[in-house]
């Protein structure tokens, strides 16, 4: 086995307090890179929660729409019509809106209504650990989340309270469907969710159009929009990326979780960069010494680059143990961290590459050096 | 007549510019043959250091040329200087610059692994190198560890395991004691008869002039004469 990391290791362990220093760098460096972009796969999965546990090949929303959450008006007429073009196999309404729930000290709390139709098929909760989805087709029966019972001065199944006035019963419970705008979600059926946020019986949020088998998805959705104006016809995978979109960057905190990230992985660069350069001046005679006995640039950046993969591996071990503590204590939080097993991956290259990156001011000032300085000393 | 492994004709070399302009070598021409051990003898600032530079292919010439093994090194860049210092010179240093981290064994070793030889072959002649110079206790042992004498042994292991035609020597007993620096001495004058190389010695040292085949003089950048040293002389000077 060649000598370059023999070299590496002990002229990196030599000087400990300098070592442990570059790990401090790179461990914090990397832990924020993951905190924050497990913030942003976190806030990226609450945002599509709803898109995701719904099974329908289409949604049709109001033109202007941006999001699940955003106002959306239209014409339960229009399902009808849905019906009517080639390939649409069933339509069903859900809708959506911001209503008052009446706390037990007479104070209300704003929540987010969730109303469809569950018979059909509808967007109804999942992870349902008390009571039934079934239950909730009986009028001003609900489902709350048991993360949100202090919020709502409920204690479980059986539990009464008003939205809007109107009485409701906690007839289900689901545990994690927690909501990116910290609003808790209330599931009912359609009628009730029209009574609790107001909203005429002619009128609903959303649409979820189911097509025949065989039909294509493209075709039907040109369709839809040139028969029926002023709405969006959008794919799952659409719907996920305009409501992604808005969140993430129409808002602005998306862009400010990239920026952290840019900022951590410039730090942590420098951090290494600093320590290597420092360890690199510190050995350049042992450097000359093995330019003066011939050994080629590629040897000496492989002791360089050697010592930052090093610097990279160790440093990256420890973050990835502090980054799954933390996926662990958050798991129950208003807001994940989720770092998924390919983010975790990429994230070990990036730190590699960030700390490689940090090798290239070694490099530089090694390439300078004279083989012939080892005689003057 | 065999061919000289360093050769260099009418070499001059200056350095530094303006008024940090100094002539550090002028119109020097020599050549050093296989099996012989040739000191190099001066005055400090005389340009011991820089002509071995220049034959070390470490320094180019300002003028002249410098041919290693029949090979001109004018022109060369630093990768093809390296090359050729890899494939025919080893170095021993006045402070043996070891590397701290390594041992002995891998010290020597890392002469070979510059080289691209490793594994089973590469341990071996590190053995057999290290036992020549009398060290075969010390392999395991780091610099630190080692005596200053000890640490000469190590680094002139070093510079010979590669089997390298030429060895040039630094002042390599400048930091010794006088009985380390006779060892040394006797080493490097062994290693240039047994392992027929051309060995150059620098050194202001008079009393290693036993160990010689050949004395040369430089002088303000010029070598002003030389001696041959009488074999017999020497091997009755090394008995008493």
């Amino acid at each position: 086995m060649s000598l370059v990391f023999t070299l590496a290791s002990r002229n990196l362990f030599q000087d400990r307090l300098r070592f442990v220093a570059s790990l401090i760098g790179i461990v914090l460096s990397v832990v924020l890179v993951m905190v924050q972009m497990g913030l942003y796969f976190g806030f990226g999965r609450m945002i599509t929660t709803m898109i995701d546990h719904v099974s329908t090949d289409l949604w049709i929303v109001s033109n202007g729409v941006k999001c699940f959450e955003d106002l959306s008006l239209l014409q339960t007429g229009m399902q009808k019509r849905l019906l009517a073009i080639d390939g649409v196999a069933e339509v069903v309404p859900v809708v959506v809106g911001f209503s008052a729930w009446s706390l037990p000290d007479g104070a209300m709390t704003p929540v987010f209504v969730v109303g469809s139709d569950i018979a059909a098929g509808g967007l109804s909760p999942w992870n349902v650990v008390e009571g039934t989805v079934q239950s909730l087709t009986v009028p001003g029966t609900v489902a709350v989340d048991r993360s949100y019972y202090d919020r709502l001065g409920v204690s479980g199944i059986g539990a009464t309270s008003r939205i809007r006035g109107q009485r409701v019963t906690v007839g289900a419970v689901t545990d994690g469907i927690r909501s990116f705008t910290t609003t808790p979600y209330v599931f009912t059926n359609l009628g009730s969710a029209q009574s609790y946020i107001g909203l005429p019986a002619s009128f609903t949020s959303h649409f979820l159009v189911r097509l025949k088998t065989k039909a294509d998805v493209e075709v039907v959705r040109q369709n839809i929009l040139s028969n029926i104006s002023g709405i969006q016809a959008l794919t799952p995978d659409q719907f996920r990326e305009q409501s992604r979109s808005f969140w993430l960057f129409g808002t602005g905190a998306g862009a400010a979780l990239l920026a952290g990230v840019l900022l951590s992985a410039i730090v942590g660069t420098a951090i290494v960069a600093q320590t290597l350069f420092s360890s690199t001046k510190d050995h350049l005679y042992e450097f000359a010494t093995l330019r003066a006995i011939g050994a080629s640039n590629g040897y000496i950046y492989k002791v360089i680059v050697c010592q930052a993969v090093l610097s990279a591996v160790i440093g990256f071990a420890i973050a990835a143990l502090i980054g799954t503590a933390v996926v662990h204590f958050t798991a129950k939080s208003a807001l994940q961290i989720v770092i998924p097993p390919n983010l975790m991956i990429e994230l070990f290259f990036a730190t590699v590459v960030m700390c490689i990156v940090s090798a290239f001011a070694a490099i530089l000032r090694v390439i300078r050096v004279e083989p012939a300085i080892v005689l003057t000393r | 007549m065999t061919e000289p492994i360093i050769e260099a004709v009418n070499v001059s070399k200056i350095l530094g510019t303006g008024p940090a302009r100094v002539q550090a070598l002028n119109d020097v021409s020599l050549s050093l043959g296989s099996g012989k051990l040739t000191i190099l003898m001066g005055p400090s600032g005389s340009g011991k250091t820089t002509l071995l530079s220049i034959l070390g292919c470490m320094l180019a010439p300002t003028a002249g040329t410098v041919r290693i093994c029949g090979t001109s090194i004018s022109g060369a860049r630093p990768q093809e200087l390296a090359k050729i210092r890899r494939q025919h010179i080893g170095f021993v240093f006045q402070s043996y610059h070891l590397f701290s981290t390594l041992t002995a064994a891998e010290n020597v070793q890392l002469a070979l692994d510059v080289r691209g030889e490793q594994g089973h072959q590469a341990i071996a002649k590190t053995e057999e190198v290290l036992a020549s110079v009398g060290l075969t206790s010390k392999m395991a042992s780091f610099p630190g560890q080692l005596s200053g004498g000890e640490q000469q042994r190590v680094a002139i292991a070093r510079a010979i395991v590669a089997e390298p035609s030429a060895i040039l020597a630094d002042e390599p007993t400048a930091a010794l004691d006088s009985a380390n620096g006779r060892v040394t001495m006797a080493i490097l004058s062994k290693i240039a008869k047994e392992r027929d190389r051309a060995v150059l010695v620098v050194t202001h040292d008079p009393r290693l002039f036993e160990f010689a085949d050949r004395i040369l003089y430089i002088e303000d950048g010029s070598l002003t004469h030389e001696e041959l040293t009488d074999p017999k002389s020497t091997e009755a000077q090394q008995k008493s």
